[in-house]
């Protein structure tokens, strides 16, 4: 599985439960061929549900099938996910207290030749701020998988973000990940908190780092909300924090560990993000140099904070 | 049931809690009344008994801010006591302005930002239909709330999947918060744009018992398509002083107001044989 795309893991995964459970129902706003729904639709049948470009319908016919009992799970691009639908998500699924899944795809600069439009930044920072919602930025084929299965198993609103083609392959199918936070490498002198496409930006910085003598620990921290605080504060008393999000500084990860440092243990701290810029068209490589996500980025942040 | 003592009961109702409070939401409220007299009083297969059973019909207010008509409704059909209903808007209350579905016995959907009630509504129905059940999903949008571009995508989603155990009412009470709705964003004629949406649809006197009975009736006779029946109704309707009422869409009323809407409650509650006391 870990040569799997992460549009197919969302396919494959939404078809095995679908099978356990006839209460799993997928809803797409005509991206299904985008994330490789579409081949969903022959086994679902009317429990695959493509609205058409109606991503507030989308949401609001998701609250409707939850009330008759059904668990459903909406896909689309992230920015549709989240932007477009806040209030529909605010309020029909999220203070209406309905148990969904959102799933929105081509997280950050992943959008690539979309560009500024379909290119969220901000979708973490959104969803965060919906009361009592779950929040997962995820890495990696069997992280996305597991995160899947326990949104579809555990009640309340869960939104996922995730690119939609290979992602590093990290972990294996005896990987834990009951604690919304792995340690993909221990260090001393400063720990990393990574999501997505960020966590290989982490341990390729904590290579170079080594081999100019720094022992950098890094963390995965996909379960954005809530924040494994623990985990945190733990990192915190063993010295400086650096975090690493393909999202806005403002209001994901490098917010959320902030957030927690400063109220329960203050340490030194710096943000790797994109800083109060829009998405544009560009290669993911291009634009990570663009808005300064690279390893580089975090080895000079790591050093800043250790000086 | 007679249903037009149950309507003549539900405005009573109405009118008693929200002048228990002071203040809210009279206009949209009062239009709806004869409306929800038919739904609970005769058409819907709801009670307090079935309220969690699945083959129940379902309701859902897209215009949430009548929710102290559903409220007094629901009080009557036994969901809630009165003291219940006289909560409306109080600190720490189980009946807030807009209907919560976690909070008020009988409500089965959250509602109040406009366009998302009709949404939820077709996925209720959708739902059932993949369920195979036979149930009826109504949903009550307003003139205004016809607004928001989210009702046409629930309208193309409903005909779409031919829901045609969905009925949505159509209050078109001619006026929304800031006046007139033909004056703020012309609705043209609701009956062609739902026809052209692919529902059933046609205008009734939507203040009249008996031609909202017989309609859903006919929404109940008919297959293949959702069924949207414009309630040709009066904003504030059966209490003068607010059918009379320029802007009624939410009133503070002054001294002479209050005495007014006091009045209505008296002279219903004597035609109910009542007393009509506050």
């Amino acid at each position: 599985m870990k040569e799997m795309e992460m549009r197919q893991v969302y396919a494959q995964t939404i078809l095995e439960l679908s099978r356990k459970d006839q209460r799993v129902v997928a809803l797409e706003a005509d991206l299904s061929s985008s994330m490789s729904t579409n081949q969903l639709k022959e086994e679902m049948k009317d429990r695959y549900i493509n609205v058409g470009i109606m991503e507030a319908e989308q949401v609001g016919a998701a609250a409707g099938l939850a009330v008759t009992g059904f668990i459903p799970f909406i896909h689309t691009f992230a920015p549709f996910a989240s932007r477009r639908v806040f209030d529909q998500v605010f309020i029909s699924l999220g203070y209406a207290q309905k148990h969904a899944i959102i799933v929105g795809s081509d997280a950050g600069v992943t959008a690539e030749m979309n560009g500024g439009t379909h290119m969220p930044f901000e979708d973490v920072a959104l969803m965060r701020a919906i009361p009592k919602n779950h929040v997962y930025d995820v890495s990696d084929p069997y992280e996305f998988k597991a995160v899947l299965e326990h949104c579809y198993q555990a009640p309340g609103l869960h939104y996922i973000r995730t690119i939609r083609k290979q992602a590093t392959s990290l972990y294996d199918a005896q990987t834990n990940f009951s604690e919304g936070v792995i340690t993909v490498r221990e260090g001393t002198d400063t720990t990393i908190f990574a999501t997505g496409i960020m966590v290989a930006e982490a341990l390729a910085a904590a290579e170079i780092l080594e081999e100019q003598g720094i022992s950098v620990k890094v963390i995965d921290a996909f379960r954005v909300k809530p924040l494994n605080a623990a985990a945190v504060v733990q990192a915190a008393k063993m010295g400086p924090i650096v975090t690493a999000e393909n999202h806005n500084v403002i209001g994901g990860l490098g917010s959320a560990v902030a957030e927690i440092t400063a109220e329960q243990y203050p340490t030194k701290l710096a943000r790797i993000g994109v800083k109060e810029q829009f998405g544009q068209v560009g290669k993911a490589d291009y634009l990570m140099e663009v808005y300064q996500l690279t390893c580089q980025d975090i080895v000079d942040a790591v050093k800043r904070v250790l000086n | 049931m007679d249903l037009q003592h149950f309507a003549k009961q539900i405005r009573y109702y109405t009118l008693k809690e929200l002048n228990h409070l002071g203040f809210g939401h009279y206009g949209g409220s009062l239009s709806l009344v004869e409306t929800l007299a038919v739904l609970y009083g005769a058409e819907m297969n709801a009670s307090p008994a079935k309220r969690t059973d699945p083959d129940r019909d379902y309701f859902v207010l897209s215009k949430g801010h009548a929710g102290p008509a559903l409220y007094a409704t629901l009080f009557l059909k036994g969901y809630f006591d009165e003291d219940f209903l006289y909560s409306l808007n109080q600190n720490g209350t189980n009946l807030p302005s807009h209907p919560d579905c976690n909070k008020t016995p009988g409500v089965d959907m959250t509602t109040g930002s406009l366009g998302q009630g009709i949404s939820a509504a077709t996925g209720i129905a959708k739902g059932n239909k993949i369920l195979g059940k036979s149930n009826y999903t109504f949903a009550v949008v307003g003139d205004g709330e016809l607004n928001e571009g989210q009702c046409w995508e629930a309208f193309q989603f409903a005909a779409h999947h031919q829901l045609d155990h969905l009925v949505v009412l159509i209050d078109d009470n001619k006026k929304q918060l800031d006046g007139y709705t033909s004056e703020i964003s012309e609705p043209f004629d609701f009956v062609e744009k739902m026809t052209a949406f692919g529902f059933n649809s046609w205008r009734i006197p939507g203040n009249d018992i008996e031609a909202i009975q017989a309609a859903i009736q006919k929404a109940k006779s008919l297959s293949g398509k959702p069924v949207a029946i414009v309630l040709d109704t009066i904003k504030g309707y059966g209490v003068p002083y607010v059918a009379e009422m320029k802007d009624n869409h939410h009133i503070r009323p002054n001294a002479q107001g209050v005495q007014a809407l006091k009045d209505a409650v008296t002279t219903l509650g004597h035609e109910l044989g009542l007393g009509g006391n506050e």
